[in-house]
Parts: C-alpha cells; structure tokens; sequence
C-alpha cells in the first residue's frame, strides 16, 4: 500500500500527470450534468453520433495541420449538434436513420482522408488514440489545460442558472411552450453544451467512449435516487470519482487512460443496479 | 369586445403545415366558464387546443385573448408522455416547475413562488407527498400534480387535455370533482374528453368538432343532432 502512494507520489510531480487529472476531473464532472437530460429526453444517441463527427473533424484539422485543432473541431460539432437536433425534433426526417449516416460516414470520411494525406509515420497510432484515448497517460500544454478549465467552468455556471430551466424543459416540454417558456432556445442551448463537452472529453477518452461519460452516471445514479436533484449531485460525484480511480489505476498499471475510466464507469454502473436491487428501487 | 371574455374564435382554421384539419370554427370561452371540447379521434380536438396555447399557429381566422389574460397566464395540463413514465423528480420538484413563466429569465424561485407551489399542492390534497417520487405516484395522483402545477401558471384559465385517460372510474370521479370545485373558485375551464356522460354533467358550454360542428350551453346540445348522434355512438345516455 505505501508503495503505491510513493509511487503516486513520484508520478504527481510531473506536470504531466497533474494536468490529466484536472482535466479528467473537469471533463468527467461537465460530462455527468447534462448525461440526465439527455438520457431522459431519449438523446443519448446524438452524444454517439456527435462524438464521431468530432473524430471525422479532427482528422480534417490534422490534415490541414492546423495549430490547435480545437479551432477546427468545436464549430463542426457544434454546428452538427444543431443538425441533429433540428432532425430529432422533425418528424418527416427520420431522426435515428439521419444521425447513424452521419456518424458513420463521419467514421469513414474521417479514417480516409487520414490515410490519403497522411502526415504522421504511425497513422494507426494516431487514429487509434484519437477514438480511444490517449494509449499511456495523457501530454497536454498548458494552454489545453486553461481552455479546459475555462470552458468547465463556464458549463457548470450555466448549468447551474439554467437548472431549473432545464429540469422543466426535460421534464414536459409542451407545458413549458404553453407558458411561454423557449424552449427552442434551451434545447440549442444543450446542444451547443454537449458538442463542447465531447469536443473537450475527446483528449481524455477519445471520440467512441466519450458517451459513457456522459450516459453511465445518470444512469447509475437514476438506479437509486428518485429526485432530479439528488439524480444530478449524485452522477456528478459518480463521474469525479470513476475518473479520479480510473486515471489512477491507468498511472499505476500502465493502462490507457480513457478504456480504464469507463470500465471504472461500468463496474461502478453494475455496483449501483445491485445496490438498487438490494434498496428495493427496482422501479 | 366584451370585457368578461376570455378567449374569443373567429372563424380560426386549424392544422398542421398548412394542411387544414378543420375550418370555420367559432367559439368564445367567459371568465369562469367552463367547456367541454368532444369529438371523433382525429377530428382536430388535440390540435385546437394547441393552437389556442400558440403551440402551432392557426391557418387564419383570428384567436383573441381578453384583457387580462395574458398567453402565458394560462395552465395546461397536457397528456403524459412517454418520458415522464420513468423520470426520476419529486412531486415538489414538478409543481415548483409550475412557476417557470412567473420566475422568467431568473434562474431560481422566489420564497413567493415557492408558497404558490406548496398552495396548490395543498389544494390538491398532495401536500403530504411533496417529497415523493412522481413516478412512484398513483395515475390519478399525478394528475393531480400536474394539475397543481398547472394551478401556478394562472388564475383564470386552465386547458386540460383528456385528464381522466387511462384512470380508473374512482379515481376519476374524484378527478372531475376536484375539477369542478376549482371551477366553482372562478378558474375557466377548457377540457377535452371522450366521455359525454360526465362532461355533461358539470360543463356550461361544449364544443362537439366533427362533421359539423356545435358550439352552445349543454342543454342546447343535448337537443341538438350532433348531441344525440355522439352520445348514441359514445353508448351513453344524455338524460331525458
């Protein structure tokens, strides 16, 4: 045991390694807050579908070998996002078939315009970490580590103003068109805020896990408590800590980072569908 | 315009895209009043009362609210959704939502909103289960809920979208009952249902949307074509 906390201790003085826990910390807690609406509302699909156009965007920004590709990527997400949601909501488009094309050939597009204009020696390397997370632990600048913090930051303040705004919206949305609410403005809203958190949590777990983050903490936490508010303290704090453990066990057994967190997700996920069944809220 | 209306339609053409479901309908609702909307499935009753809470525009024709009703002072009580069936609130946490017009673009409720909530919870006999699960909730208890919410969004006028689906006769008796008491407290009732029987039984005015159409108190309905045909088909009696 107390090697294990000497070892910690030797691998915290890397910057490094401090930087990848801010930010798992960060990603992990933004991930989890809006993961109730979007279970709720039946969107879980467009964070799936989102996180493969963020990787075919990337592939572009690495093509066009921009400096810092999270120019490239946010404003195609985001916009994607919009797309989505607009086809989600039209009954005449059918909403399922609409987001699995385009996350697909987001997938394909992206894999082949790397390949074509490859600029790196190790293309399967750079592919693989991009859907998978980093393969040891994570190297971000510091300027990653700020742009992170920043817009955690300010998730968690608009998360925090809009939230009873968002419950009612989730909850019924035509009660809260009849009273006048824009409800149009809230949706957009949230979908802006997922395309910037899987855009952010892309470095973290790469592009295919990043719904995890977002689905197994309100899922878990919607196993064993029964308000909206305490399903959402709960998933936040049930996201912090599997990715605190994850990126601990990932240092210390040299595992990837992003496949070591969500398999703390789904362990963890497990552990409360048996506490629920032990509590006797089955419901 | 006459001062004690609520809501007047003229000539208001109804649908979706454009596409007319039903035209030339023409009905006013008073303060206090209290209207019953019947129908064939499909014939446009859902639809009206979208249009009458500008969730959709209307085709044409002309949808006037009464001085002192504003769009948004009217309470709704819309047919439960899919997602409602699991989501994990409070019953506390649902009224609370009530308030949402009334607290605007401030992100939290006042202590004043707060005591509108916990009112009309107690008004609807839910006080006691403020801190229960909604979805552990009885239906007719949930309906009762969402008609407290409703309850904080206006004074004058509630619209109710068959209410009673799906419960069982008891409890929606005591649905219709708590209904009509809030009626007798001077808040204007608009409900669509599919059961003549009880709607006559408490309703001042109904509107039957159909082949044609029939706007009038019950009694006129009860002599009128459409009263009969309707209530033969429903299988009920309208009472001689």
């Amino acid at each position: 045991m107390s090697d294990m906390f000497s070892a910690l201790k030797i691998y915290f003085g890397y910057a490094n390694v401090r930087y990848a826990l801010v930010v798992g910390v960060l990603v992990a807690l933004c991930s989890s807050l809006l993961g109730v609406t979007l279970v709720l509302k039946r969107f879980s699909f467009i964070g799936d579908g989102l996180s493969h156009v963020a990787f075919g965007a990337l592939s572009i920004a690495s093509v066009l070998n921009v400096s810092n590709s999270m120019f490239v990527v946010m404003p195609i997400t985001i916009v994607c996002a919009i797309l989505l949601l607009r086809s989600g909501q039209n009954a005449k488009v059918n909403g399922d078939a609409a987001i699995a094309m385009m996350s697909v050939s987001a997938l394909a597009f992206g894999y082949l315009i790397m390949n074509i204009f490859a600029t790196s020696t190790n293309l399967s390397g750079d592919v693989c970490s991009t859907l998978f997370g980093s393969i040891s632990i994570l190297t971000l600048t510091q300027g990653e580590v700020w742009l992170c913090i920043i817009m955690s930051v300010l998730i968690v303040a608009i998360f925090v103003i809009l939230y009873n705004k968002i419950f009612a919206v989730t909850f019924d949305e035509s009660f809260s068109k009849a009273v006048g609410t824009n409800v149009n403005a809230y949706n957009l809203l949230i979908a802006v805020i997922i395309a910037i958190i899987i855009v952010l949590g892309m470095n973290l777990v790469g592009s295919l896990l990043i719904s995890a983050l977002i689905i197994f903490p309100a899922l878990s936490a919607m196993k064993l408590f029964r308000s909206f508010r305490s399903v959402t303290l709960f998933s936040a704090i049930f996201s912090v800590v599997c990715a605190v453990l994850g990126i601990l066990i990932s240092i210390l057994a040299g595992t990837p980072v992003g496949s070591t967190i969500v398999a703390a997700d789904g362990i963890a996920y497990v552990i409360c569908i048996l506490l629920g069944a032990i509590l006797g809220r089955t419901d | 315009m006459d001062n004690e209306s609520l809501i007047i339609c003229k000539d208001l053409e109804i649908g979706y895209n454009s596409s007319i479901l039903k035209d030339k309908i023409n009905f006013s609702v008073e303060q206090g009043d209290y209207l019953i909307i019947v129908g064939e499935n499909g014939a446009g009753k859902s639809t009206l009362m979208k249009t009458i809470l500008r969730l959709i525009s209307p085709i044409s024709g002309e949808l006037i609210f009464g001085e002192g009703l504003s769009a948004s002072e009217v309470g709704y009580l819309p047919q439960q959704t899919l997602v409602q069936k699991d989501f994990p609130a409070s019953v506390w946490e649902v009224v609370l939502s009530g308030c949402q017009s009334l607290a605007g673009l401030r992100p939290f409720y006042t202590k004043e909103e707060k005591a509108l909530a916990m009112k009309n919870l107690k008004r609807m006999g839910m006080d006691d289960l403020a801190k229960h699960s909604y979805r552990n909730l009885s239906g007719g208890q949930q309906q009762r809920v969402l008609l407290a919410r409703a309850l904080c969004a206006t004074k004058k006028l509630l619209l109710l979208d068959e209410p009673v689906a799906g419960l069982d006769p008891a409890a929606m008796n005591e649905l219709y009952e708590r209904i009509n008491k809030l009626n007798k407290e001077g808040v204007a009732i608009i409900m669509i249902s599919h059961d003549v029987r009880i709607a006559t039984q408490y309703a001042r005015h109904i509107l039957h949307i159909g082949d044609t159409l029939f706007w009038g108190t019950v009694e006129e309905y009860k002599a009128s074509e459409s009263g009969r045909a309707f209530a033969d088909m429903e299988g009920g009696e309208t009472g001689e």
